[in-house]
This record gives structure tokens, sequence and C-alpha cells, in this order.
């Protein structure tokens, strides 16, 4: 192995209640790429957030090339040459491009020297584009481009990447990843961020696995399997979710050539759309989030009306009826947001378990409301999907966000729904909880039901679904079975990779 | 009817003698605003800086310390609500509000024995020569060096606003406060000092009114103006020019309502005096409407920040 170019001493971070990390230690060398693997609440976040300044250790020590490095501020960090691309991105939607990369820079050259600059590196490196565009208006993708430029700009010695492929198309996770193997090429360390198994196997060169704040372990991905790996951060084995394929039965649910005008202004349209699925089916749709989840979640659930027959349950045309009505006809959704959409956050277990529950649970009777059978209704949802809360009368906020996602799924699978439509039912939530909401699911689908699950988790839509569908600007492709489905194939569903090209070899140059 | 009196040259210079107040507040609520916090306390922070204002005029003679007086005076309540809403994490609006009644009440204790004093006479522009110009002359070179200090402030947030680092921090620290933190931007410390310059200024447009549009002092003498500068930062959609636009067309509806007045228009004067406030904002209205709108609002505009993990 080359030099050490950051080495980490038994770091540690408490906030009251939890320690964050416990002596953690390990080192990172002069362009390695180094996976930092962990579930939800590990630690890594609290880590990387030391590393970059944001947080101070209580004790231990961190040491860059040799010298004593403690920053107080991230300014300081990206002074030593770290950079760092946020999980959840830190641009300003109504800034354009080149003044986002000019507030991460520390000193940043006039205006126009740096459009010029940002147009030069971001085409050296395959990823273009365009500096006075507003990046409210971009892609997901287009907007981790902005991010990762910006930290290009500064010719770092280290950089930090959180969960960064989350939000991007296959295609443009190879681009992604061919422009990672290039910087690593020319020296530049990587901290890699992320939960995906086989991304980590493909390109880091060694791994530093936390559970619980503490280091449990340390091993060369090419040399390991996902699954040995994912049972180190789980501390256990890992249930697969299992399943038998069931004969389908009767179409369920059908929507036909719809076309829906998005209520958000930054939101897509749907165009044309038709799906069928039927009773026992499981349908995956795929696709980055913002191509029409939100808008085809808000069709079926009856937050966005449409002409009556243009959706059809179990036959009866419901494109007029609101979101109780279709309940009450046994079409139920979760949506992805689960603080604001899905649950209100300060109210209790109970009151959310009313929500969505009155209707078909019947916990409401001439305009009254009877707590005690919501109450019995919100403790079986704990106790039958494993919810970790004190009890029923805690606010949805104060659960963890893999717990208040089992119970947002867990009440509406408890209502017996004839079709269920889910969107990210796993999103930010640890393996275990994320296995047993999709056994959830499959078992629902055994019973009988229907279901659409909407995923930018293409992994999980493999596992699950039956037949899958890619949802990109708006309109839908048509269904293929998921059996014999390969990667590459589905990345040309999502309609590959926009405007991304490979690094050029001139990059070095741009940047020197 | 009698409208010989009317002079254009004079309506000019009125109208941006009684502009002057609600500009100077809404330009200083604009900075506040662009860094994410909404502060409703413009007119409590107004009317404390014009009895300071005329209190220190009053006492030293000289109306240049008492324009610096109110714009400490008022800098130094504007800080209670920084102390209040940034440091203990209070609710904006309530605090806002209160700041308010708090000035009101104020203003009115410290202004007990200035009731019918004169305050000094404020300096004016005068350029021999130049002037004297016909028409033009009157109408935009006779006035007091607060006419053109609030022009000046106009262009110099626009240009701060627009071209320069610090500028681009504010607004990013309005726009996206979790983001600039992360980049290590100081939040809070940027937004108190936004909230020091919209006391200033709130300050020097209150005692504008106190040493040189009325000038006296009476209890409740800004009757909304501060209102006005709130509103007007909303429809001017956070652009500095836009806001002299509403606050000159405010001033020139009631200098042009006052003329009506005086010469006996066939309307009654209630309507006349609550013109100004409905044609600014209607007219702010259609602006805003057609433009981009309420979403050239700071997408961080009275959220809490707190810097938590």
């Amino acid at each position: 192995m080359t030099q050490t170019l950051l080495k980490i001493d038994s770091l540690t971070k408490a906030y009251p209640g939890v320690v964050a990390n416990s002596e953690v230690s390990f080192e990172i060398g002069e362009g390695e790429v180094h996976a930092l693997l962990g579930e939800n609440g590990a630690g890594k976040s609290t880590l990387v957030k030391m590393i970059y300044g944001l947080v101070k250790p209580d004790s231990g020590t961190m040491t860059l090339r040799g010298a004593p490095y403690a920053p107080p501020e991230p300014r300081a960090a990206r002074g030593d040459g770290i950079a760092m691309v946020f999980q959840h991105f830190s641009l300003f939607d109504a800034l354009n491009v080149a003044e986002n990369i000019a507030l991460g820079m520390e000193n940043p050259p006039p205006m126009r020297d740096l459009a010029k600059r940002i147009t030069q590196v971001s085409e050296a490196y395959g990823l273009p584009l365009d500096p006075s565009r507003i990046v409210g208006d971009l892609s997901a993708g287009e907007r981790q481009r902005v991010e990762i430029i910006r930290c290009l700009l500064q010719d770092p010695k280290l950089l930090i990447m959180d969960e960064p492929t989350s939000v991007l198309t296959p295609q443009e996770v190879d681009i992604l990843f061919q422009t990672l193997q290039k910087l690593s090429a020319e020296g530049t360390a990587i901290l890699y961020i992320s939960h995906k198994l086989e991304e980590i196997r493909t390109l880091c060169d060694r791994a530093t696995i936390l559970r619980l704040g503490k280091v449990v372990g340390a091993c060369i991905p090419r040399d390991s399997t996902a699954r040995e790996m994912a049972e180190m951060m789980v501390g256990g084995t890992l249930q697969i979710p299992t399943r038998e394929r069931a004969e389908l039965g009767e179409v369920a649910l059908e929507i036909a050539n719809l076309s829906a005008k998005s209520p958000s202004e930054f939101g897509t349209s749907l165009k044309d759309v038709s799906i069928r699925v039927r009773a026992g089916e499981v349908l995956g749709v795929g696709g980055v989030a913002g191509n029409g989840q939100d808008e085809l979640l808000g069709v079926l659930s009856g937050e966005i009306l449409s002409s009556p027959g243009a959706v059809r349950l179990k036959g009866k045309p419901v494109g007029k009826l609101g979101p109780t009505a279709r309940r009450k006809l046994g079409l139920l959704t979760a949506p992805e947001e689960r603080l604001g959409h899905a649950a209100a956050p300060d109210m209790s277990l109970t009151e959310n378990a009313l929500l969505t529950g009155s209707v078909r649970e019947g916990l409401v009777s001439n305009g009254f409301l009877s707590w005690s059978k919501t109450r019995t209704f919100a403790e079986a949802i704990i106790k039958a999907f494993d919810v970790r809360t004190p009890g029923t009368e805690n606010a949805a906020r104060s659960l963890s966000g893999g717990n208040l996602q089992k119970f947002v799924i867990g009440r509406e699978v408890l209502q017996r729904p004839e079709v269920l439509v889910v969107n990210q039912p796993t999103w930010g939530v640890d393996a275990a909880a994320a296995a047993s909401i999709r056994q959830a699911l499959l078992d629902l689908a055994q019973k009988g039901a229907a279901i659409i699950c909407i995923s930018q988790d293409l992994d999980e839509l493999m596992e699950i679904s039956d037949n899958f569908a890619a949802l990109t600007e708006g309109r839908l492709s048509p269904p293929r079975s998921t059996q014999g489905l390969t990667v590459d194939q589905i990345g040309m569903m999502l309609g590959g990779a926009h405007g991304m090209e490979v690094a050029h070899d001139d990059a070095e140059k741009v940047l020197a | 009817m009698d409208f010989s009196s009317f002079n254009a040259a004079l309506l000019i210079a009125s109208l941006m003698v009684a502009a002057t107040p609600v500009l100077l507040a809404a330009i200083g609520e604009l900075v506040v605003e662009r860094a994410g916090v909404l502060n409703l306390g413009v007119e409590g922070m107004m009317i404390t800086g014009a009895i300071c204002g005329f209190a220190v005029a009053v006492n030293t003679g000289s109306p240049m310390l008492g324009f610096v007086g109110a714009a400490a005076g008022s800098l130094v309540l504007s800080l209670l609500f920084a102390l209040l809403t940034q440091l203990a994490l209070a609710n904006q609006v309530a605090s806002g509000l209160s700041l308010t009644l708090f000035g009101l009440g104020l203003s009115s204790l410290i202004g007990q024995s200035y009731g019918g004093q004169k305050p000094p006479r404020a300096y004016r522009l005068d350029i021999p020569g130049i002037s004297d110009i016909p028409f033009f002359g009157r109408a935009f070179l006779q006035h007091d060096m607060m006419v053109y200090v609030s022009l000046a402030l106009v262009a110099g947030v626009w240009a701060l606003l627009k071209y320069t680092r610090a500028g681009l921090i504010l607004r990013a620290v309005g726009e996206n406060h979790d983001a600039a933190h992360a980049l290590g931007y100081k939040v809070i410390t940027i937004r108190i000092l936004a909230i020091a310059f919209g006391g200033a200024c709130a300050g020097l447009g209150g005692a504008y009114l106190s040493l040189v549009r009325v000038p006296q002092w009476t209890d409740g003498m800004t009757a909304g103006a501060g209102w006005i500068a709130l509103a007007i930062v909303v429809f001017a959609s956070w652009k500095p020019w836009r806001a002299l636009i509403g606050a000159y067309l405010f001033g020139g509806i009631t200098v042009l309502q006052l003329n009506f007045q005086a010469a006996g228009v066939a309307v009654p004067v209630q309507l006349l005096s609550m013109s100004p406030y409905v044609i600014t904002i209607l007219v702010l209205v259609v602006i805003s409407a057609r433009s981009s709108g309420a979403g050239a609002a700071p997408a961080s505009l009275g959220r809490l920040f707190h810097a938590g993990r």
C-alpha cells in the first residue's frame, strides 16, 4: 500500500443519550478508495462530519500526512484538501450553478472565470454542466454533478462521498465510477459511504465496517461476498425475503392512457400512462425520483383526480373518487415522505393509525372517534411489524426512520387492501427492517392483493416484483417480466445516462 | 375644485419626502428577509427610531446626530429580536409582533416630555447654480441628505446582493440555511448582522418622519408605515429596485391624495386617506403576479435554524 494520508485514532463522539462514535480508528492511504459501511445510525455520518470539521470529537486524534489534524470548521478542512459530496445535497435551489460552486470554494475567482473553469472541468470529466442554469431546474443526477465539480475545482486530496449513487441510473453510476477511478489513479483518496454492497465490491480497495458507533471489522471488498459484508453490518444472519410465485388472478387495477398535470411547479406531469395489475401480482415501477413518481402515487391514491374511467378498480371507475372513497373500495396507498405525507409528525401513533384506518377498520361511528378501538389497531400494527417504540402514545416524529416506515407500511397492510401502492417503501431504512417490509409486501401479494411498488432501488424491485416498468419524464414503459431481466436492460429502459460521457484523458491537464 | 395650486416639481419633491421613511424601512427589511428572517417588528423599530432621533436631535441641536441616535436606538431594539429568535430560537412571527407592541409603548414612554417641541432643521442640499435649475433642481436637488442616503442604500443593497461574495453568502443563508451551515457559513452571525442592519434602517426611516417629514413628535406617528414597508418587500419580490418603485408609488399617492383633499375633491376624506395603501398593494400584487411572484421568496424565510448534528 502507498503512504497513509489520513489516520484516525480512537475518535469518540457522544450526544445526549447516544454514543455516535466510540473509539473509531482506521487509516486511508493516498489514492485509496476506502468504503465506510454500516446500517443507518451506525455513526457513519457523524464520523465524516468530524473529518470535515462540522462536528468536534469528544476525544481521539486525527493525523493528516503525519501532522495533527483537527479542523475547527469546514473552511479549515477544505483548506487542507478535504472535500465532501453530501448525501442530502447541500445546494441552493434559487441560485445558479456557478453561484452554488462559488459558495463551496474558499477563494473563488470572479464569476466569469469561474464559469469558464466549470465548463472546462465538467467536460474533461464527462459531466457536462451549464454554469448559468438555476439549480432548482436540474435533475438529481445533474445536481450531483454540481457537487462533484465543486469538489474537483478545489483539487482535493481526500474526497468524501456520502451515499452518492442513490439517485442515479445504472449508466450514470458507471460513469461516476469511472470518474472516481480516474481521480483515484491521479492520487486522490476517496472515502465512500454506501450500503450498496455490490457497488462497493466493484469500486473500493478496502472497507471499514461500523456498527452502533464501533468499528466491527474491516475487509477487502473484492475478496468478500456481499452477504458476508451485510452480515458484518447487521451483526447476525440476514433474512432474505422469499416467496412462492402464485397464479395471478383477475385484473385488480387498471389505468388507461392517463395524462395528468403535476400540481407542483417543479413536478413532472404524467404522459399517457397505462398500467394493469392483476391480483397477486407485484408490479415494480423503477426510475429516479422526480420523474413522475409522486404524481403517479397521487393519481392512484386519489390526491390527483382524473376522468372516472381512467382509473378502474376491479372494473369500477374510480378516477373521480377521493382518497377516502378509494380506501373504502380497497385501494390503499403508502406515500414516500414519512414525516409529513405518510404520517403527521407531531401526532401520536394512535392518531396516525386513525388517519388512514378510520374507514376500513370502523374506528369512527356517527362522527365520534373510538379511541379504544384505534389504540387496539395501533398496538396490532406495532406487534405485527415489530415497531420499536415505548408505546402507542409516542409522537410519530420520535421514531427512527426504519421503525416509522414499518409502522406506515404495516398500517396499510393490516387493513387488508385489494390493491396497495407503496412509494419508496424502504428508503433510508436499514437492511433488517427493509427485509421485513419486503417480506410483508410479498406475503400480502401471496394472499391475493395486487401491489404496485414505486422505488428507486433497483435491487429491491428485482427482488420482489413479478413485472418491471420504468417511469422516466412522466412516461411509463411497457412492463417486462423481471425473470431474466439484466441491469443493463433496466438501464436502457430508464433512458440511459442523459448527456453524460466518459472522462476524457485530458482531464488531468485541465485540473493542473 | 381648485387644481391651480398643483405644481409638478413640488409634487415630485414632496413625493420623494413622503416615500423616504417607507423606503428606508423597506430596504432594511429586504436585507433581513433575504437572510431568511421574518421580522414583523418594523413598525416598532420605526417608532422607536422616531423618538430616539427626535430626542437626540433636540438635546444636541444636531439633526445628523439625531439620525445616528435613531439608527442606534432601533439597532439595539432589533438586537432584542435577534436574541429572541436567533439565540433563544423563539418563533419569529410572535417575536416580531411583540417587538412592534413593545416599540410603540417604549416610544410613547420616552416621548412624554417631547410633545409640541420643534426639532432643529435638517441640512438641505444646495449646490449653487445646479440646485436652482428650473423644475429639475426643485424636484430632485433641494432635498435633505437622507433622501439621497436612502437612494444610495437601495443601489448599495442591490449591488451587494448581485455582485459581491458577501451578498451571495447572505442569499445562500436565506435560501437554505442547512446547506449554508454544512458548507461552514455562520448562519446565526450572518442573520444577526442582517437583523441589525434592518433595525438601523427602520430607525432612520422613523427619524425621517419625526425630524423632516412632520416634523414633530406625536404618539404613534408612524401610523402603519412599518407595515406598508413589510408589504412592499413581499410584493417587490425581494428585489431592491422594485421596493423603490413600491415606496415611491406609495409616497406619490400619499402626496396626491393630500393635494386632492386640499383642493376639495368631492370624495370622502377617509377614502382618499386609505388610497395610498390600497393602490400600492394592488399595483405591487399585479407586478408580482406577472413575474415570478411568490416563487421568489427566500426558501428559508421565517424558518427556525437549529445548528444540531
